[in-house]
């Protein structure tokens, strides 16, 4: 089976020719290329999707070329197949191929769309990488592709000093989990004397309860092992502690949001902690650190969600929570679960971010929530496909009938899972659904805000600027970003709050998307649920490429009802709530925050991580910096080095200039002095 | 009876006056170049001096060469000066210090 080849380096190949051929062939030459290549790695893909589901398809390797060779160090390059890896080649070439095809509209009026196609080509290739690697050094090489790929993208628009901020601190932040990354990777090959993903997963039980020496302190070798390989799923997965580049992300084109900061690059730290399951497996410590990371993480993004009113925001909290989600799933040993909460939430959280983009495409760039509102009946598409999202991800379902949107079928297994798995899974399971609750609240009050209730898009700085300006058309956002219009003065105010301003429908490439998405946000969980979790169909599906527990997915089937119903109960709940504060009676938010106006604060400053860090780390950071460039660089290397030798050579230059008076007598008093010396010492020798 | 120790004696004087010409002059670039001639001078009366005493006749045509080479030193020099004179209105010792650093 060579179609694998094909999936990796076509995108590869299509991003080197979409990105080189820059301006000679204009811009539809590149989006062609790189969009058919992704196209066709998607039709490549479902086949060997559905034949590892028909159980017929055996993990295999497809070998590239040695890499290096350095004494017992042996690094090769290979395509690794199995129903892991084919589970996440469906979810980053359909996600990607339909992000490509939505930036055609998207991103139509930029200047730089070959630069942009070539980008989101070269990040699904280094995502390819990632996902079919076979040793941990080229994970490694994938894991930094596709930061280097975030990187270039959130900085796409790079003549906004934000989006600049924004993407060097997404580098930087991931900067630190790598670096745990790599420690791990050298702490594995110092422990298994290869990297080689299969030969360390066969030989971890053998080092289960060794212990290795560190400063005095004598340690679980594998629990180190894990949480090192952690950090760094938690710098690329945005987990509490390392999550403050996502919000920030957000800076970055909306397609880019869907593809890398929803559907795929985040979700690499949660699909590495499932490779290497095996190996965390040994290790309960760290399998109950990523439980309590996972289950923090999604409390904590889902508080901050509730309070967000930027649209993109909101649902990158919402990413950042259910990433949550899918690692507290690991963390109970069931990364079925996890692994399928992966795979609903590409499409429907992909979905959501296509939908926000559609929506700030139709309002003029307006990303601001509360300038929204009765946009139903204005962009219908895109309010049905985003109702379909907004269903998945509150995980709507009937639990009698086994049917129910995407998120229904994983979010119910991985709290089902979370409460059989019994112990730090119990703690897990009520934070879990408490978050279900604030999920669903927050999902709905970005639905009501958004489309229901009366337009109140006149208070909108890019609204008025586009009623204004009506024929100079759509500039992106970056070229005006926040700058002051001092044109508020009374436009026409048609009294209903529209200000004249008409949405208008996103074109097909932007529709056709939102679809087939809407179609996986809906099916995905019904269809697919028995292959990874059910208890015989997922291990005939799984063939050990994850830890499948057996037992735990039966017990996760024998939870009392009520836990079974808690994720529909607070469902409604929340969606109850969202629609009292914002239906209902709309003083009710208003009334909220004004009395609890210390708690708002804190989730409105999102817990005051950034403030922290800014304390914490960055300040001391830039003191640092500037202690070694004033007094280390410029005070004692610059000072003693290049510019003392200079000052040397100045003042002796002065020193002998001196000597010379230019008067004639004088040079010949010195000769004279001088000869009388030599004489008198060749005669008195 | 004037011996070798007289032409010696004179050849030293003139050789100071040469020396000392240079160094105290502070008027005339002219009076560097005779005082130059001076010591040239008074070498040549040394060497024709002992050249005399010790019967050998090298040492008069060296003092012919001697002579010659200061010719052609003097017309440079006075050449140099003239030329000099011309750039800068003066050669006046004291302002010629172009060299000074």
């Amino acid at each position: 089976m060579s179609s694998i080849y094909l999936i990796v380096f076509l995108p590869l190949l299509a991003a080197i020719v979409g990105g080189f051929s820059n301006r000679a062939f204009g811009t539809l030459f590149p989006k062609v290329v790189t969009t058919g290549a992704l196209f066709i790695a998607c039709g490549l893909s479902w086949p060997i999707f559905l034949s590892y589901m028909s159980g017929t398809a055996e993990p295999h390797v497809a070998q590239v070329f040695t890499w290096m060779r350095s004494g017992n160090l042996d690094v090769s390059w290979g395509l690794r197949v199995d129903s892991l890896t084919a589970v996440m080649l469906v979810v980053v070439t359909s996600v990607s191929a339909l992000v490509h095809l939505y930036s055609w509209s998207y991103m139509e009026e930029d200047p730089d769309q070959p630069r942009f196609f070539a980008y989101l080509s070269l990040f699904t290739f280094a995502m390819l990488m990632l996902v079919t690697a076979d040793n941990l050094l080229q994970m490694f090489f994938g894991w930094e592709g596709v930061g280097l790929a975030s990187y270039l993208l959130i900085g796409f628009w790079f003549k906004k000093p934000s989006a600049n901020a924004a993407a060097i601190k997404a580098f930087v932040v991931n900067r630190v989990g790598d670096l745990g990354f790599m420690l791990g990777i050298f702490g594995v090959f110092l422990v298994f004397g290869t990297i080689s993903i299969p030969e360390i997963l066969a030989a971890a039980p053998n080092h289960a309860g060794s212990t290795i020496g560190f400063l005095g302190y004598r340690l679980d070798t594998l629990t180190i092992l894990c949480l090192l390989l952690f950090i760094g799923a938690m710098g690329k997965s945005a987990q509490l502690g390392l999550h403050t580049w996502l919000p920030d992300a957000m800076e970055g084109p909306t397609p880019v949001s869907a593809l890398i900061h929803a559907a795929t690059m985040v979700t690499a730290g949660v699909f590495m902690v499932c490779r290497l399951s095996p190996l965390f497996e040994q290790s309960p410590v760290a399998l109950g650190f990523v439980t309590f990371i996972g289950a923090a993480t999604c409390l904590f993004a889902a508080t901050v969600g509730t309070t967000q009113t930027d649209i993109k925001r909101v649902i990158a909290y919402s990413t950042c929570s259910q990433l949550g989600y899918m690692f507290f799933a690991a963390g109970v040993g069931m990364y079925g679960a996890a692994m399928f909460h992966l795979f609903t939430h590409a499409f429907f959280k992909a979905l959501l971010f296509l939908g926000a983009g559609s929506v700030i495409h139709a309002m003029h760039h307006e990303q601001d929530m509360r300038y929204y509102g009765g946009l139903r009946k204005h962009i219908p598409v895109t309010f049905w496909t985003m109702m379909a999202g907004t269903l998945a991800i509150t995980g709507v379902g009937i639990y009698w009938l086994h049917a129910g949107f995407a998120g229904f079928h994983s979010k119910d297994a991985i709290l089902e899972a979370a409460y059989a798995a019994g112990g730090g899974g119990q703690g897990a399971f009520w934070v879990g659904v408490f978050a279900a609750l604030l999920t669903s609240f927050y999902s709905w009050r970005l639905m009501f805000l958004t489309f229901w209730g009366k337009p109140r898009w006149t208070q909108s700085e890019h609204i008025q600027h586009a009623l204004h300006h009506p024929h100079e058309h759509d500039e992106p956002s970056h070229e005006d970003g926040h700058a002051a219009h001092d044109d508020h003065h009374a436009h026409a105010d048609h009294g209903d709050g529209t200000g004249g301003y008409k949405p208008h429908e996103s074109p097909l490439p932007m529709l056709v998307p939102l679809l087939l998405l809407s179609v996986g946000a809906v099916f995905a969980g019904f269809a697919f649920n028995k292959f990874f979790i059910q208890p015989e169909a997922g291990a005939i599906f799984w063939k050990g490429a994850v830890a499948f527990d057996e037992h735990l997915a039966h017990a996760m089937h024998e939870v009392p009802l009520w836990v079974k119903l808690s994720a529909t109960i607070v469902m409604l709940l929340g969606l109850f709530g969202a629609w009292v504060a914002y239906i209902k009676s709309p003083s009710i938010p208003a009334r909220f925050t004004a009395t609890f106006g210390l708690l708002y604060k804190f989730l409105l400053n999102k817990w005051y991580f950034d403030e922290l860090y800014n304390v914490l780390f960055v300040k001391p950071a830039f003191w640092f910096g500037r202690l070694f460039w004033k007094k280390g660089d410029e005070g004692t290397i610059d000072r003693f080095g290049p510019n003392g030798s200079a000052a040397v050579v100045k003042f002796g230059s002065i020193l002998t200039g001196k000597l010379q008076s230019g008067y004639v007598y004088s040079y010949a008093f010195v000769m004279l002095i001088g000869l009388t010396l030599a004489v008198s010492w060749v005669f008195t020798r | 009876m004037i011996g070798l120790t007289h032409y010696l004696v004179v050849s030293a004087v003139l050789f100071t006056m040469g020396v000392l010409g240079i160094f105290l002059n502070r008027k005339n670039l002219i009076i560097i170049l005779m005082a130059i001639e001076l010591i040239l001078l008074s070498v040549n009366l040394n060497l024709v001096a002992f050249s005399a005493a010790l019967g050998d006749l090298v040492g008069q045509i060296f003092a012919m060469f001697v002579l010659t080479v200061a010719a052609g030193e003097a017309a440079i020099g006075l050449a140099i000066l003239v030329i000099y004179f011309r750039g800068r209105g003066t050669i006046s010792v004291d302002d010629v210090n172009r060299m000074k650093g």
